[in-house]
């Protein structure tokens, strides 16, 4: 049992630890190479980190319920260009545009129903035909991508609200707008996964299906409800992130699965399902902005940033795979 | 009794699949506060017949009757919402939840807003924790417990609800003997609160210690109800598989060749310790011992799927290392593994695929599979093992228990080995396919093989061995001819008693 | 016997499915629009979509072992571009095998940490998707790259060239296909595929090399990226970085299309063929029909759910999921 505790603490610790690793590795090279002359630890800088890790931090938090159940979205990055699409392009509806700024919580509730919606459909299709969440999430990435072309055909579409702009700008105790978002998002998820019956429920079906069935536990519709969870986040990530910039290309929001499925892998959440935790989650998100900023502060590029988060992703499988490994007398097979 | 109505009643019920009925018109019913056996060899339909009545299987015919009242079963939510619990063989646990959450899987206590009342939840976790004396409470999680302690997280899952009959479906396999003196006070204690119990079970001296009555199912047919003071071991045995319980010995005897196979002190972790044992050419070796004693561990070993920690194997008296089953396979051995199903058979391919894979890298014609050599060794073997398929295209996965067995036998005999290994090579199969594989494994030791039978039934085993080894929780306990062996001598050196000590 | 006669429709239906639907697309298409089924046409087609088809053959195998290759659109980026910078520096002559060289070995490498170390294929050939992008840029200084002297090269060869008066990239897919396929259905090495998809610990209970298996399907899916990659460069002599980008779904979803499943054991190159032909006739359609490209992602949605639903839904014999 020993080694056991000791490896299960490693992993709950490793991705503080990680961070804390970055931390002192970006402030010490710093020094050296970076230009600028301000501190890698700077407090402004850390406030600026969190704001940037809210788009793929708000996402990161609804795939982690979904993957703790068992199941994965790769259409969160097409959920999150038609909400950011409907938020922009809404306001300019005639009847929304006689409402002034009256339209603004209306242009919200639309983008936040429309990724809801679109996310319980993944979880209604995956409930009802049984075809893996891989290949219907897969689909409805293409399908929602061309749903979203079908608005402004390859043209941006823009629409901006000096309001809206103004809220998204704001800083509320010294935290951006965004940061909130992500810090109530992130507190929501953990009050669900942590202490609600939905969110137990969620955890015992992802780690052994046929257990949570034969206690009669209904897999569809909680596999539907957490559809809709990370499509009403990948909403409202879109809708903090748009009402900032005003304009939004049919393109945005690619690769964004990516990203997100890497900070809660990072974050511990296990593939299979049955094991995860939001707090990681968000120490995963927090790991991949940290890097991106640091490698950007020492002078390294994008393609760096690319190439170290994934050898890190693949280091920190390895690594799992290392403390679980069983004794020597194991069957080879 | 007569008086009293039972509390769960089956009525002719009948389930089929495609190609096997399942169950044919099986009745029996569970009184207020007795303990029902229900007894079958595998493949008889005790499953099935709990799927049934869990919900999880709709019948083709008949009913189920709680009290007078018809009900319909649409799922295991309704059977458990009407007092139907069951506990699992296999664990139906969730690892990384806590205890307390297991117990209480799909019905946690609720406060506002859909959270969990985790106050409630740790109290009455805790105090069914108590009474079944356990040494973990309700927030451990159940991924750190040992797979015994893990059991009777299961066994917790009975005592939760109001429940009016339950179902254990071997409870007792990983139990340690004081855990099992626990299990039946609880099995008495919910007796006495007029609970029905159906207990599935193969140990006969469980089944004479705690039941009532017991009822017998074989090849999805009711055999009938007895009460258990009534009958004893032979009479319920012989109502399981149709006859007398065949105790022979095996009778011929041939000329044993050299040694094939001898293995010297072998140990490996804590899996089995200090083996040694030879088997010679011609000569049917059987092992016997009850699950978990390290058989199965010491074949796959032999055919390296295991890296012993100390020992030696030599073939035909020269030292080997097995790293893996190619180097097995290469020296000319063959495992029949235990698990036809996860081990021994591709489900989704054809029997001629299946059958001629360990060899498929010899079989070609230029850089292709000699299709041709294929389908002439599937139907060499076919017609040697009387394998019935409608053809070498048949997928394996749709085939018979009993045919798929032959299946992986034919594999394994289509490399000619020199030492065969075979796990278990009857289990889940009828009877007439049982006696088959018996003769046939008689059959190849008088052709000059080397064969090891590994088998937890005791006819099995002193039917088809020239010699027995008989094991205890990883020990050759001793090493019996099949002149000298008897029942007795052979269930005390598996229970670890009364072996003279003298490791083989 | 009617109940016979709807199983035997519903399991022809389950496993000629696809062909159906292939049918039944371009009976529609040719009715439409009466250009659709030329010759130029569909040479054009075709031709449009063999780099696609030539990934999806390597992907077919890695899909067929039971595993997944998210890897292959970045991994076909930089292969065009490695292969055109090298044009340049060292030649074509040197450039192409220096390419295959450099391409195979990131394959060896996934290889070896899907086949040997068992770690989980999705996030393995995720990450790599990044780390070889990154690699990418890295190699090209984040430049698009392109060939100095374009007209002067017999590069260009694999990807606009004719032979018989086929375009050179159908006959280089139609070549890999009928290798491939062979060597799939036919040879030793194929059938330990299936097996290590369909019960790997059978397979290795019978003596199948598990591991190495898993990592000669990744090394066949890096070369046919890498050969994907040759007619990319060649077809255009020069390129982004991110050519490649997002053609990992695509490529998975015509390996889904032809009927291949993820849980591994099941699939054929001609049924991956048949997904990749699909995928590019509805394109080509709809174009034809004067619908915009985007509609085409649309109804390749709805094809994948409706394929691989009806698919299973064949297997349980029931339409709806049992899923409470």
């Amino acid at each position: 049992m020993q080694p056991g505790a000791l490896s299960k603490a490693l992993k709950n610790g490793a991705i503080w630890g990680f961070i804390v690793l970055e931390l002192i590795f970006f402030s010490v090279a710093g020094e050296f190479m970076s230009l600028s002359d301000t501190a890698f630890m700077d407090w402004e800088n850390m406030l600026l980190l969190l704001k940037q890790s809210a788009p793929i931090g708000i996402i990161a938090m609804g795939m982690t319920i979904v993957m703790v159940n068992g199941n994965i979205d790769l259409s969160v990055g097409a959920t999150f260009a038609i909400a950011a699409i409907i938020l922009l392009d809404s306001m300019t509806w005639p009847f929304m545009a006689a409402m002034g700024d009256w339209a603004i919580p209306f242009a919200w509730l639309f983008a936040l129903i429309v990724g809801t919606l679109l996310g319980a459909l993944n979880g209604l299709l995956v409930w009802k035909t049984g075809v893996d969440a891989f290949i219907v999430t897969l689909g409805s990435m293409l399908g929602y991508r061309g749903i979203v072309f079908m608005f402004n055909g390859e043209n941006p579409t823009s629409h901006l609200n000096w309001t809206l702009v103004d809220f998204a700008e704001a800083e509320f105790l010294g935290i951006a707008t965004a940061s909130w978002f992500l810090l109530a998002a992130t507190g929501a998820m953990w009050f669900l996964m942590t202490k609600t019956v939905h969110g137990r429920n969620a955890y015992a079906i992802g780690d052994n299906r046929e257990a949570a069935v034969n206690a009669g536990i209904r897999v569809g519709p909680h596999m539907m409800i957490n559809f809709a969870i990370i499509g009403f986040l990948a909403a409202l990530s879109a809708v903090v992130f748009y009402s900032e910039s005003g304009s939004v290309n049919p393109n945005d929001g690619q690769l964004y699965e990516l990203w997100v499925i890497t900070a809660v892998v990072l974050g511990g959440t296990k593939i299979t399902g049955g094991a995860g935790s939001v707090i990681g989650t968000f120490g995963g998100v927090i790991a991949i902005q940290l890097l991106r900023k640091g490698l950007g502060h020492i002078g390294a590029d994008t393609s760096t940033v690319n190439l170290v988060i994934g050898l890190i992703l693949i280091a920190v499988l390895f690594l799992d795979r290392q403390l679980n490994v069983k004794g020597k007398e194991a069957l080879k097979v | 009794m007569t008086d009293t109505k039972p509390i769960l009643r089956l009525d002719g019920i009948v389930k089929t699949f495609p190609g096997v009925r399942a169950l044919d018109g099986v009745s029996f019913a569970v009184m207020p506060g007795e303990v029902h056996a229900l007894m079958g060899e595998n493949g008889a339909g005790k499953s099935t017949l709990m799927k049934v009545l869990g919900g999880i299987h709709q019948p083709d015919g008949g009913a189920i009757y709680m009290g007078d009242e018809q009900v319909v079963m649409s799922g295991p939510l309704e059977a458990k919402a009407k007092g139907i619990v069951f506990i699992h063989q296999e664990l139906s646990l969730a690892e990384e939840l806590t205890v307390a959450e297991n117990i209480y899987l799909g019905e946690l206590p609720r406060k506002s807003f859909g959270r969990v009342d985790w106050k409630t939840l740790a109290e009455k976790t805790n105090a069914i924790l108590k009474k079944l004396r356990v040494g973990f409470d309700a927030l451990t999680r159940v991924g750190d417990l040992s797979i015994a302690n893990q059991q009777m997280v299961e066994i917790a899952r009975a005592l939760t609800v109001d429940a009016k009959a339950v179902i254990f479906d071997e409870p007792t396999a990983s139990l340690t003997d004081a855990e099992k003196v626990v299990l039946f006070d609880v099995i008495s204690d919910l007796k006495a609160d007029g609970v029905g119990i159906i207990y599935i079970s193969h140990r006969m001296e469980e089944i004479f210690k705690i039941t009532d009555r017991i009822s017998v199912l074989r090849d999805g047919q009711y055999q009938g109800t007895v009460a258990t003071p009534e009958t004893d071991e032979e009479r319920v045995t012989q109502m399981m598989i149709g006859r007398k319980l065949d105790l022979t010995r095996n009778a011929s005897h041939h000329e044993l060749g050299d040694v094939a196979l001898e293995v010297r002190g072998l140990s490996c972790g804590k899996l089995y310790t200090d083996i040694s044992f030879e088997v010679r050419r011609g000569e049917v070796v059987g092992f016997y011992g009850l699950v978990g004693a390290g058989r199965t561990e010491i074949a796959e070993t032999l055919f390296g799927l295991r890296d012993p920690s100390a020992g030696q194997i030599l073939l035909d008296g020269e030292e080997v290392r097995l790293n893996s089953p190619v180097d097995a396979i290469a020296r000319g051995i063959s495992l029949v593994p235990e698990d036809r199903k996860g081990q021994g058979l591709v489900l989704g391919m054809n029997c001629r695929d299946n059958m001629t894979l360990p060899q498929v890298d010899d079989l070609t014609a230029g850089p292709f599979v000699a299709e041709g050599a294929e389908v002439a060794i599937f139907d060499q073997y076919r017609d040697q093992l009387d394998i019935r398929t409608p053809g070498w295209r048949a997928r394996v996965g749709n085939l018979s228990g009993g045919n798929q067995q032959k299946i992986v036998i034919g594999k394994w005999l289509s490399m000619h080995p020199s030492l065969l290994i075979v796990d278990e090579p009857t289990r889940g199969i009828d009877v007439g396919s049982k006696s088959e594989i018996h003769k046939l494994l008689r059959g190849l030791a008088a052709k000059g093989y080397a064969v090891m039978v590994i088998s937890s039934e005791m006819p099995e085993v002193l039917h088809v061995s020239d010699r027995i080894v008989a094991m205890y929780s990883g020990r050759i306990m001793r090493t019996f001819t099949s002149d000298e062996v008897t029942e007795d001598s052979l269930i005390q050196a598996i229970s670890g008693l009364g072996g003279d000590g003298k490791a083989a | 016997m009617a109940t016979l006669s709807k199983q035997k429709i519903g399991s022809v239906l389950a496993k000629q499915g696809i062909l159906i639907a292939f049918a039944v697309f371009i009976v529609a298409f040719t009715l439409a629009n009466n250009k659709f089924l030329t010759v130029d046409n569909v040479f054009s087609v075709v031709r449009s979509s063999a780099i696609l088809g030539v990934m999806a053959l390597g992907v077919t195998f890695v899909v067929i072992s039971g595993n997944l290759d998210l890897s292959v659109g970045s991994m076909m980026s930089f292969s065009t571009i490695v292969v055109l910078d090298l044009h340049d520096k060292i030649g074509p002559f040197l450039a192409i095998p220096a390419m295959f060289a450099m391409t195979l070995c990131l394959g060896a490498f996934i290889g070896i940490l899907v086949g040997y170390l068992r770690l989980n294929s999705l996030i393995v050939t995720l990450g790599m998707l990044s780390a070889i992008h990154g690699l990418t840029l890295t190699y090209s200084g984040g430049q698009n790259m392109d060939i100095a002297d374009k007209e002067g090269t017999w590069f260009s060869v694999f990807g606009q060239g004719t032979a018989l008066g086929i375009p050179v990239p159908i006959l280089i897919f139609a070549l890999l296909a009928a290798v491939l396929g062979l060597m799939l259905s036919r040879t030793p090495f194929g059938r330990k595929v299936y097996a290590v998809g369909g019960n790997g610990t059978a397979a290795t209970f019978s003596g199948i090399r598990r591991a190495r298996t898993v990592f000669m399907c990744y090394i066949l899916s890096a070369f046919c990226v890498a050969t994907a990659g040759l007619i990319q460069a060649s077809r255009s002599l020069g390129s982004q970085n991110t050519v490649g980008q997002g053609l990992e779904l695509e490529v998975l979803a015509a390996v889904i299309l032809g009927g291949a499943s993820l849980m591994g054991g099941s699939g054929t190159i001609f049924k991956t063929v048949i997904g990749v032909l699909i995928l590019g006739f509805i394109q080509n359609g709809l174009l034809l029909l004067g619908l915009q490209f985007y509609v085409q992602y649309v109804v390749t949605w709805v094809i994948i759910i409706l394929a691989v639903w009806l698919d299973i839904a064949a297997k349980r014999g029931r339409l709806w999921s049992p899923i409470a």
